[in-house]
Order: structure tokens, then C-alpha cells, then sequence
């Protein structure tokens, strides 16, 4: 692929591509939501670190717990609350293992594996290469790992030790487990799932690898910094909005005068100029971590080299998956996504959008060539229809 | 996983509300009699809150954001479209000998191609934000090189403009205004030296009347050049976002912008110049006003195929667009049977430039609309993912397993 193509789609080192010489290693976020406990303290270490005015008023929203919303001007980091029953936890789970089934591919296998694109039958279970064996081998896998539940809350631990020694003894796996399925690694479930869970993740700037508000900019006053992450220069930035509609993640935003001031004398700044993460640019060009990584208390968010964060985002679910997590899947780690693989890798216990993330988002960036080219067609038909025009016929 | 001995008294799953849950306080659907147990939101805050099953968002809010535009860039759209428009209109009739055709379309170019920097800076805020887009060339920005084919284009346009304007005024020109340019000699003392302001101004005036009749030609192909891109670079500026309904109409909105430029341009004139000079605007307006119709008409379907069709049906924008194509047919009609008629002419002209208009606004707010609803970003992105995966094409899903 050429420098050009390079530039718009496609698997790229994005901050030799911006012209950076020895750029440091691309740094990134691992999110890992299965361990998010809904602190909001990475929403509050964001905040009081860039200084950031509040936003809105102080209602509360009435969707659980989480009263911010989204990500926006005045919110870099975002924790969102999903309540789910037993029904979307089952279709969650049913989605995961689907993911298996259509032979989804790994991170870091290369895009064009004949096995990955072959006839994606249901039946067909994950190639070993793919798949690590389970540390357990054969052990069955279940719920049976989180504490156990209250009274009215669900079977009790000593029930799901029960049916799990019933299993290992040889019964029935299907019977024991009460038509529980097996887990990606074809282990067989034992454990009911939850009456009931909640969802929390937090969500930040991707920090795409193909940056759609990047590519917009029409002053440069977003940029490609050299740690492969994407920044905003507010004192060129001249507020035309154009980013806030090429984020395919609805991440970046104008800040607005509806942001009430934290300060005492009623100045909000920046306003009217467009706000987001900044991966802590500051804080990374002195080694330090940035601020919603270091305060996490469950090392829900981590921090590091993108490719470090990718490995320890496919360890961990690979370990769900033995538990018997199968609706764990990892969001923005495949380079051969529509926007080439986002620095901040997430991983979710059920669909994107349940998230409120896209399902397949693109860089509109992508298809800029194709739009010029329909563009210049049309110009041509009207340069012809304005020659048409004057020429045919003297009236 | 729940905790709470109080949680068997939650009600099953099925009675839980089926609502949009932004709604709030109001508005509770069906289901047991609220109670200090099981009221929903209340002081447990441990009700089950299920979005819909059909349709998994988060509360409802939306994936993307929408552009933060007004109407005041509709109002630009619409002014670029007509400022290109007219400089093709201009230079035809510059080319051909139409005199006051030119001279109309060309004051009518240089006009609108000002509003619609005006609007343009309305928007930003501040004129320095607009100077400030000019510090830098971007190739994969729509806006920035929009902003350079608009300051091209506004600079052809002014030399043409100005030759026009001085042909008015140049005394070389009597003809050209109707009442002298000199003043009668009627002061006293102050006589002489007004005289001789007269004279440095007309000397000033042939020098520039010379000069910008060597300009005027190179001028005018340049702007000529300049308007196809002119017209048709909204269209990618629009498309260039992640808006659902722009995004997918990136093949269909070209077409609809060219024509609907040309139909509003050569309306315009249909208004402003006597029908003896306009026959080539008429046929622009019809050729303008087919393109427009046929090209909407494919945009629709596109859009409907995809299910994003709600947005430019429905609502304000879907009203503006529906106004705008029976404008559009019935300007479309009237230029091409006037005839001779000027007001057949002028109420045809009218109507398309007004049908031109509405199209920009309607498209404009019908994207925004599409964009706040998180069922027009989903929707359409698990159909591409779907219809990927089904052709076996899995390896470039954002989502991974391992």
C-alpha cells in the first residue's frame, strides 16, 4: 500500500504516518469492563486533572446510576451503567458464542487466514491454534466463581458445588448443568446464570488508529501526537464543528455556555471550541500514566504501549472464556476495522451498542475518495448542462 | 447479580416497563400498582431497568453526536450553490453577448458568493476563525478545501464584478449610467479643485477599466472553472461525517447539489433579466430542475433501502423536502412553457430557487435528526456487519473474540 492510501484506511503506525520521527511506542488504554465497579473515580481524577467545568445541571438522569450521560466537551471519561435480567444476559452469552461460530478473528492473526473466511458453520469450533487450552481441561466451568448470592438471589454455592462434583463424577453435563452449553472452549457450564447484573464500563476517546475528526480538521488544530494519540490545540481550534460529525464513536464535542463553571468566578473556558480526551498528553510527556489509569482502583483501566494493552486484553479473554463468560469479546483491537484499530481496547460482556458504542464504525474519511470523485462527476455534468444550455439554440 | 432480600418482591421481568426510559418521571406504562416495594426509580434504585429487547441502546441516547449547525449553514449551502451557478450563467452569457444576463448573473455571483462567507463566518463566530482555516491546506478535509475553492472562486468573481461596476461608472462608457457622471459646474470657489477630483478619478477609472479588460476574460474562465467545485463540494463536506443520512447518500447527494445549484442559479435570473436574454437560463432551470428531481428520487431509495427514509419524511425537514420538490416541478414546468412571459418567468424563477433552498435546509436538519437517534447509526451498521459476515467476510469486525 502507498504513503496515500495509507493515510486514510488500513492497518498503519499512525504517528510515523503524521511525519514523526522515532516516535515513541503508540500508547493506549485497556479498558477491561469486567472488573469496572462504577467508582466514577477515573470520571473525577479526569476532571479535576484537565480542569474541566461541569456539564449540564445537577438532575439526576433516572438511567441507574449513571447521571453524566456520555462522553462530551466537558466529559473525557465516561462510566455508563447497563441493568440487565436474566433474558439479555442469556442473549448476551448466545451472542458471544455466535461470535466463535462465524470463526471471528483473533487479535493479531493476519486478515487474510483462509480458516477465518471459510464457510462459518455453526458447528464448526474454533481452531486450535486459536483457542488456548483450557487450564482447567475439561474441567466443568460455571458461574460457581463469583460469591455466592443471597437468600431469593439465586442458587447457593453449596447447590452449584453439588451439581459441578455431579458433572466431574461423569453425569450428564447437560443435565447437571441444566442444558447450561459449554463454554467457547466446549467445556461444559454448570451454574444458572444471575437473575440479574449490571453492566458498568467506562468509556474514553479511542484514539483511532484513522482519526475521522482528525482528517476534518480544517485548521490542524487537532493533531497526531507522537505517541500515535490524538490531541486538541484549543487555542487554534475555530470552533466550526466539523470533528463533532466525523467521530464515528460521538466522542468529541463543542463545548458550549449550558457548562457550568466550577470556578468561583463564573469563567467557563473554551467555550465554543471543541473538547476531548487528550490521553493526558501532558501527563505522558513526563512519564507519568494518565490520570483516570492511575486512580482506577480495580485496574479496570490500564494503561501502557497499545500492543501490550492488546495482549493483556486477549489474555484476559481468554480467561473469561474458560470461565464461562462467553459473551466477553474485545472492541476496537482488530487493525482491520473501519478505522484501523482504536488506541483505547475495550473489553465488553455483550454487544456494543448496549454500550451505546457503534457495531461498526467507520471513518468517514475512508470513502473521502470515492465522495471526490462522484463530486467531480457531478461538477463535470453541470459544467456540460451550463454548456448544453448556452449553446443549444439562439432564442 | 442481585444481593437484596427485598429483590423477590421485584415484579418479573415481563411488567417491567416498556418505555423510552428518558422520559423520566412521567408516563409509567402498565404494571402493579406502585407501592413502596416496588416502585420503579424510587428510594430502592434496584428495579430492573431492561431496554426494549427489539432494540439494544443505551437509554436511548444517541451513538454519534450531531453537527452543531444551524441553519445558518443551510443558508451557506444554499448561497454557495447559487454563487456557482450564476458565474457558469455569467460566463455563458459573457461568451454569447448577453449583456445585462452577465451583467445580472455576475452582480448576483459576487453577492451571494459574500453571504455565503458571511454565513460561513456567522457560524464560526469570529471573521479571524475564517482567516484562520486559510493557514493550513488539508486534502482530507471537505472544509478546507471547500474554503480555498470558496476564496478562489470569491476572487474571480470580484475582478468580474469590479470590470462590471466600473463599466457602469467609466466615463469611457457614457452610455453605461444613465445620468452624467460629471457634476454641473455650479460651485464657486471650491470649483477648481472639485474639478480637478473629476478628472484624477476619471483618470483612475480608465486605468482601472483598462486593466480589468484584460483581467475580465482570464477572470471569467476562472470562475467558470471554479463553480462546478464549488457547487458540488457541499455534498462532500456533508457526506464526509459519520450523519447516517449524509454518510449513505454520499453517491446520490452530489447530483441533488449540482442541480439543485443549477435550477436555483438560473431561477435567479429567470427574476432578475429580461426574458430575451434568459433562454439559456431556462433551459438551465429545466436541466437543473430534472437533474434535482431524478437525483432526489434516487436518494430517497437509497435511503429507504437502508431504513434512514424516516428523517427525510418525516417532520420539519421531511415537510421542507416535500414543499421543495412540487417547487421544483412546478418551476421546473413553468420555465419550460413560459415563453415570452416574464411573469411566468419570475414566478418559475422563484419557485426554484425557493424549491433550492428548502432542499439545503431539509437535508441539512433531516442529517442532524438522523444523527440523534441511535436507531439510524445501529440499524444500518449491524445490516453492514450482517450482510459482511454472511458472506463470510469476518476479519475486519471491530468486535474480536481473543
Amino acid at each position: 500500500m502507498g504513503y496515500l492510501t495509507r493515510q486514510l484506511s488500513g492497518r498503519t503506525d499512525p504517528a510515523s504516518d503524521a511525519g514523526w520521527q522515532e516516535a515513541p511506542e503508540r500508547k493506549g488504554f485497556f479498558t477491561d469492563t469486567s472488573v469496572c465497579i462504577g467508582c466514577k473515580a477515573c470520571e473525577v481524577a479526569c476532571k479535576e486533572w484537565n480542569a474541566l467545568p461541569m456539564d449540564g445541571s445537577l438532575d439526576l438522569s433516572g438511567d441507574s446510576y449513571d447521571n453524566t450521560g456520555d462522553l462530551g466537551a466537558s466529559t473525557w471519561r465516561h462510566v455508563a451503567f447497563v441493568e440487565q435480567s436474566k433474558g439479555r444476559i442469556e442473549a448476551a452469552r448466545a451472542s458471544g458464542r455466535a461470535l466463535v461460530d462465524l470463526g471471528m478473528p483473533t487479535v493479531g492473526s493476519p486478515s487474510a487466514s483462509p480458516s477465518a473466511t471459510a464457510s462459518p458453520s455453526p458447528a464448526a469450533s474454533p481452531s486450535p491454534a486459536t483457542s488456548p487450552s483450557p487450564s482447567s481441561g475439561g474441567v466443568p466451568a460455571g458461574y460457581g466463581t463469583l460469591p455466592a448470592p443471597q437468600e431469593h438471589g439465586g442458587p447457593s454455592l453449596g447447590d452449584l458445588l453439588t451439581e459441578k462434583s455431579a458433572v466431574e463424577n461423569g453425569a450428564d453435563p447437560l443435565s447437571a448443568g441444566g442444558g447450561l452449553g459449554t463454554t467457547v472452549d466446549g467445556v461444559p457450564m454448570v451454574g444458572p446464570l444471575p437473575e440479574f447484573r449490571w453492566l458498568m464500563a467506562s468509556d474514553v476517546c479511542k484514539h483511532c488508529t484513522h482519526a475521522g475528526c482528525l482528517d476534518v480538521c480544517p485548521t490542524g488544530a487537532l493533531f497526531r501526537s507522537e505517541h500515535g494519540t490524538v490531541v486538541v490545540q484549543d487555542d487554534v481550534c475555530n470552533g466550526c464543528g466539523y470533528c463533532v460529525g466525523a467521530c464515528p464513536f460521538g466522542v468529541i464535542e463543542r463545548r458550549t455556555d449550558s457548562a457550568v463553571s466550577v470556578r468561583g468566578d463564573g469563567h467557563v473556558p473554551n467555550v465554543g471550541v471543541a473538547q476531548k480526551c487528550t490521553l493526558c498528553y501532558d501527563r505522558l510527556s513526563h512519564d507519568q500514566e494518565p490520570a483516570c489509569a492511575q486512580t482506577c482502583p480495580t485496574t479496570s483501566i490500564r494503561f501502557g504501549p497499545r500492543e501490550d494493552m492488546v495482549e493483556a486484553a486477549r489474555e484476559r479473554v481468554g480467561q473469561l472464556h474458560e470461565q464461562g463468560f462467553t459473551e466477553a469479546r474485545l472492541y476496537g483491537a482488530n487493525d482491520d476495522d473501519g478505522v484501523g484499530g482504536t488506541g483505547s481496547v475495550f473489553l465488553l460482556l455483550d454487544e456494543p451498542e448496549v454500550y451505546g458504542l457503534p457495531p461498526d464504525p467507520i471513518c468517514a474519511t475512508s470513502k473521502l475518495p470515492e465522495m471526490f470523485r462522484t463530486a467531480g462527476l457531478a461538477g463535470l455534468g453541470l459544467l456540460g448542462a451550463a454548456a448544453i444550455a448556452f449553446v443549444g439554440g439562439k432564442k | 447479580m442481585t444481593t437484596s432480600p427485598f429483590d423477590s418482591y421485584r415484579p418479573p421481568d415481563g411488567s417491567v416497563r416498556k418505555r423510552r426510559r428518558r422520559r423520566g418521571g412521567s408516563g409509567r406504562g402498565p404494571g402493579p400498582a406502585r407501592n413502596w416495594l416496588n416502585r420503579d426509580g424510587g428510594g430502592t434504585r434496584e428495579a430492573p431497568a431492561v431496554p426494549d429487547a427489539e432494540f439494544s441502546s443505551y437509554y436511548g441516547r444517541s451513538v454519534i453526536k450531531p453537527v452543531p449547525w444551524d441553519e445558518k449553514i443551510g443558508a451557506y449551502l444554499f448561497l454557495g450553490g447559487v454563487a456557482a451557478g450564476s458565474g457558469l450563467i455569467a460566463t455563458g452569457a459573457a461568451v454569447t453577448g448577453r449583456e445585462t444576463l452577465r451583467r445580472n448573473s455576475r452582480l448576483t455571483a459576487m453577492t451571494t458568493v459574500a453571504l455565503s462567507g458571511a454565513a460561513l463566518v456567522a457560524d464560526l463566530g469570529r471573521p479571524e476563525r475564517f482567516l484562520n482555516m486559510l493557514r493550513t491546506v488539508k486534502l482530507t478535509s471537505p472544509m478546507s478545501v471547500g474554503t480555498w475553492i470558496l476564496s478562489a472562486y470569491a476572487t474571480f468573481a470580484g475582478v468580474t464584478t469590479a470590470s462590471e461596476l466600473v463599466r457602469l461608472v467609466s466615463p469611457s462608457r457614457p452610455d453605461a449610467s444613465g445620468s452624467p457622471s460629471r457634476p454641473d459646474a455650479s460651485g464657486g470657489e471650491i470649483l477648481g479643485h472639485r474639478a480637478r477630483g473629476v478628472a484624477m478619478t476619471d483618470d483612475l477609472l480608465r486605468a482601472a477599466d483598462r486593466l480589468l479588460t484584460r483581467l475580465d476574460a482570464p477572470a471569467s474562465v476562472g470562475q467558470a472553472l471554479l463553480a462546478p467545485p464549488l457547487a458540488a463540494y457541499t455534498a462532500v463536506l456533508l457526506s464526509d461525517t459519520v450523519t447516517p443520512v449524509w454518510f449513505e447518500a454520499r453517491r446520490q447527494l452530489p447530483f441533488v447539489f449540482v442541480g439543485s445549484a443549477a435550477m436555483a442559479s438560473a431561477g435567479l435570473q429567470l427574476v432578475l433579466t429580461p426574458t430575451a436574454q434568459t433562454g439559456p437560463a431556462r433551459r438551465l432551470a429545466v436541466l437543473g430542475a430534472a437533474t434535482d428531481l431524478i437525483a432526489m428520487r434516487q436518494f430517497e431509495e437509497h435511503l429507504a433501502e437502508w431504513d434512514l427514509d424516516e428523517p427525510i419524511h418525516t417532520g420539519e425537514a421531511g415537510a421542507k423536502l416535500a414543499a421543495a420538490q412540487v417547487l421544483t416541478v412546478a418551476g421546473g414546468l413553468g420555465s419550460l412553457l413560459a415563453g415570452r412571459s416574464r411573469v411566468v418567468a419570475v414566478a418559475s424563477g422563484l419557485a426554484l430557487a425557493t424549491a433550492s433552498a428548502l432542499t439545503r435546509f431539509g437535508i441539512v436538519e433531516a442529517g442532524i435528526e438522523s444523527a440523534k437517534d441511535p436507531k439510524y447509526t445501529v440499524g444500518p451498521q449491524k445490516r453492514r456487519l450482517q450482510e459482511r459476515r454472511e458472506a463470510g467476510k469476518v476479519h475486519d469486525s471491530t468486535v474480536t473474540v481473543r
